[in-house]
């Protein structure tokens, strides 16, 4: 038995295994528990730890859940207006090319009021990467509908469920950028299981090695839960993400080395 | 030595920008202002200077190229023309907001709504009474000649990373179309990394062991701070109207009557007071270069000595209101303007000052 280590033995320093990236600080995080921003939070963060590159690094903050992003990791970050992160981040990478840039995003973001910016900058094949957090709904301002709802999935401007016929399909704007040729790498991945973290770091780490070499644009997709928005527990809201989100936004990559996954 | 030339105001803001050093200018095609971003592209500054020159999908996009530069401690600047300049406004507020540096260029034109292409000063509320939403106020600089387009472009920086906040250039048409001999300063160096990180060390450039992140944002869901932060602003515009009040009074000494004016309105206005003076009558000419931080003080001074003031603007009467508060209807205040694109001639400008002001 004396193998076994007790809770308080567990807590030493010497016995840690792992220990919260001083990439991120210790102000309390805003999301609601059960929800998947922390964890891409860290997992950006642990990259950028790994690269040795907190000032080589700025990060851009949209608006949305994550509008507070910049209270959280431990990097000159700026804050942009509604769906202009990418313009930011343009404008940035081009005065300062040897930092790595990156804006993290959600759908309302970077898919409906930031259509344009997202488009041009990855048409543009600006070299910087794209976090882009999909979860189906306005998590921030109450769970509207967003551009990724689902088809007949209810949010609080579709009571009804969204009705394809009057409030349009859901934007697949990964697999949209992904056909222009200015954008390199293209992922979609998610963070509800140990194994999905796991890929999810694999391709941050990919696409921020791939701006590094001037590759062009680099896109992470990363399809998360809202089980505040869902109205769901947060097991219930990755088991239904799991058979609702998943069929809809297939994960894995989508583009590679420039070309299309067939 | 100063280089002599002869440019279009357009051509001459875009290379004294060169000049003065700017590391970036993001911006979108309009009329009557096109030829900043085509001068500049002909120029490929890049390729000499290091200037990043950029022709974004729109003006939001541009605005807020101009907001991550900014953002860096870098010069950087946009232009466009009235129409765009309304687009721009949320980034303009959000760049107030967050006290960044910057300078933009308004080659007005006439408005509402897509109006026309030829010159206009009715943007004048617009520049100087906010824009975009929130409490803030821009410096705004308003050239009269092709080479006050150029010197602008210097000074502008220079004011805009004094008190961190956006210059605008308040120009129009005729200014920005013009040609007019130039001269143009020598090149200034581009700020260097070490000196990004002494001058503006709260920029965004990259979090050192030796100190905290640096955060740009104009966000504060605490009310009491964001109060906090709105009176800081204001202390700002206060130390603007005490320290950066520009203006130019021309045959004002004698003067029983005064005319107001700013950009192609002043030339014409000086153009007026000859003809005016030729006939007898005394009239002199305040010229505002800052319409924000607005010469005030000289207004109220020579109130005291003429009879009336005629306020002469291509727009419907905007600038009147200031003048009016400046000399607190002590005198009587006018306007005269033509708009829409029609440009007033110096005898029209003559005629209604002997209607509206001696006469009336």
């Amino acid at each position: 038995m004396s193998d076994i280590i007790t809770k308080e033995q567990i807590r030493q320093p010497e016995n840690l295994v792992y220990s919260k990236t001083k990439l991120l600080t210790d102000k309390a995080l805003s999301y609601c528990p059960g929800c998947g921003h922390g964890t891409a939070h860290r997992i950006v963060m642990e990259v950028i730890e790994e690269l040795s590159a907190q000032s080589e690094t700025i990060g851009i903050a949209p608006v949305g859940c994550s509008v507070l992003a910049y209270e959280f990791m431990n990097i000159d970050m700026q804050q942009a207006a509604h769906g202009r992160a990418p313009a930011l981040a343009t404008a940035v990478k081009r005065l300062m090319p040897e930092k790595y840039v990156f804006t993290y995003q959600g759908d309302g973001d970077l898919a409906a009021i930031g259509t344009a910016e997202t488009i041009h900058a990855c048409n543009r094949g600006e070299n910087i990467t794209i976090i882009f957090i999909n979860n189906g709904i306005y998590g921030m301002t109450g769970g509207q509908m967003a551009p990724t709802t689902l088809p007949n999935m209810k949010a609080s401007t579709c009571p009804y469920g969204r009705d394809v016929a009057t409030m349009g399909n859901p934007l697949k704007i990964t697999e949209l950028i992904a056909q222009l040729p200015g954008v390199h790498y293209v992922t979609r991945q998610a963070v509800h299981t140990p194994g999905n973290v796991r890929k999810t770091k694999k391709a941050v780490r990919k696409a921020f090695d791939l701006q590094k070499e001037n590759k062009g644009l680099t896109f992470v997709e990363i399809v998360s839960n809202c089980n505040s928005g869902w109205k769901m527990t947060p097991v219930q809201s990755n088991k239904w993400m799991e058979e609702n989100m998943f069929p809809f936004y297939p994960l894995g990559d989508i583009k590679v080395d420039g070309q299309l996954i067939k | 030595m100063k280089e002599l030339r002869l440019m279009k105001g357009n051509e001459a803001v875009a290379e004294a920008a060169i000049r003065a050093g700017c590391d970036g200018y993001f911006g979108y095609p309009i009329t009557p202002q096109s030829e900043i971003m085509e001068y500049l592209m002909a120029q490929q500054p890049e390729k000499t200077t290091g200037m990043v020159v950029l022709q974004a999908e729109s003006e939001v996009a541009a605005i807020n190229m101009v907001y991550g530069g900014a953002s860096c401690g870098k010069r950087v600047m946009t232009s466009s023309s009235s129409p765009g300049i309304s687009l721009k406004q949320e980034g303009i507020s959000y760049i107030a907001g967050a006290e960044l540096p910057c300078v933009i260029v308004n080659v007005v034109r006439g408005g509402p709504g897509l109006g026309t292409i030829q010159p206009s000063q009715s943007d004048y509320f617009q520049s100087v009474k906010g824009g975009g939403h929130g409490d803030y106020r821009l410096i705004v600089l308003a050239p009269a000649s092709v080479q006050e387009m150029a010197d602008f472009a210097g000074l502008g920086f220079d004011l805009a990373f004094k008190y961190r906040n956006p210059v605008l250039i308040l120009s129009d048409g005729v200014i920005g179309q013009m040609m007019e001999k130039v001269e143009l300063d020598e090149f200034k160096p581009r700020f260097t990394k070490e000196e990004i990180a002494k001058n503006t060390p709260w920029a965004t450039f990259g979090k050192t062991d030796d100190r905290e992140r640096n955060i740009i944002t104009s966000l504060d869901l605490d009310s009491a701070k964001q109060e906090k932060h709105v009176t800081h602003l204001s202390e700002k515009y206060k130390l603007m109207e005490e320290n950066e009040v520009r203006f130019e009074e021309f045959q004002t000494e004698d003067a029983e009557y005064l005319i107001v004016a700013y950009g192609s309105s002043a030339r014409i206005s000086q153009k007026a007071v000859d003809i005016a003076r030729a006939k007898g009558i005394k009239v002199g000419l305040l010229r505002p270069i800052t319409l924000f931080p607005f010469p005030k003080k000289p207004l109220a001074e020579l109130a005291k000595q003429v009879k009336g003031i005629l306020s002469v603007e291509m727009s419907l009467g905007q600038m009147v209101e200031d003048v009016k508060l400046a000399v607190e209807c002590k005198v009587k205040v006018e306007h005269f303007g033509r708009y829409g694109g029609i440009i007033p001639t110096p005898d029209e400008v003559v005629a209604a000052l002997e209607q509206k002001i001696i006469g009336g």
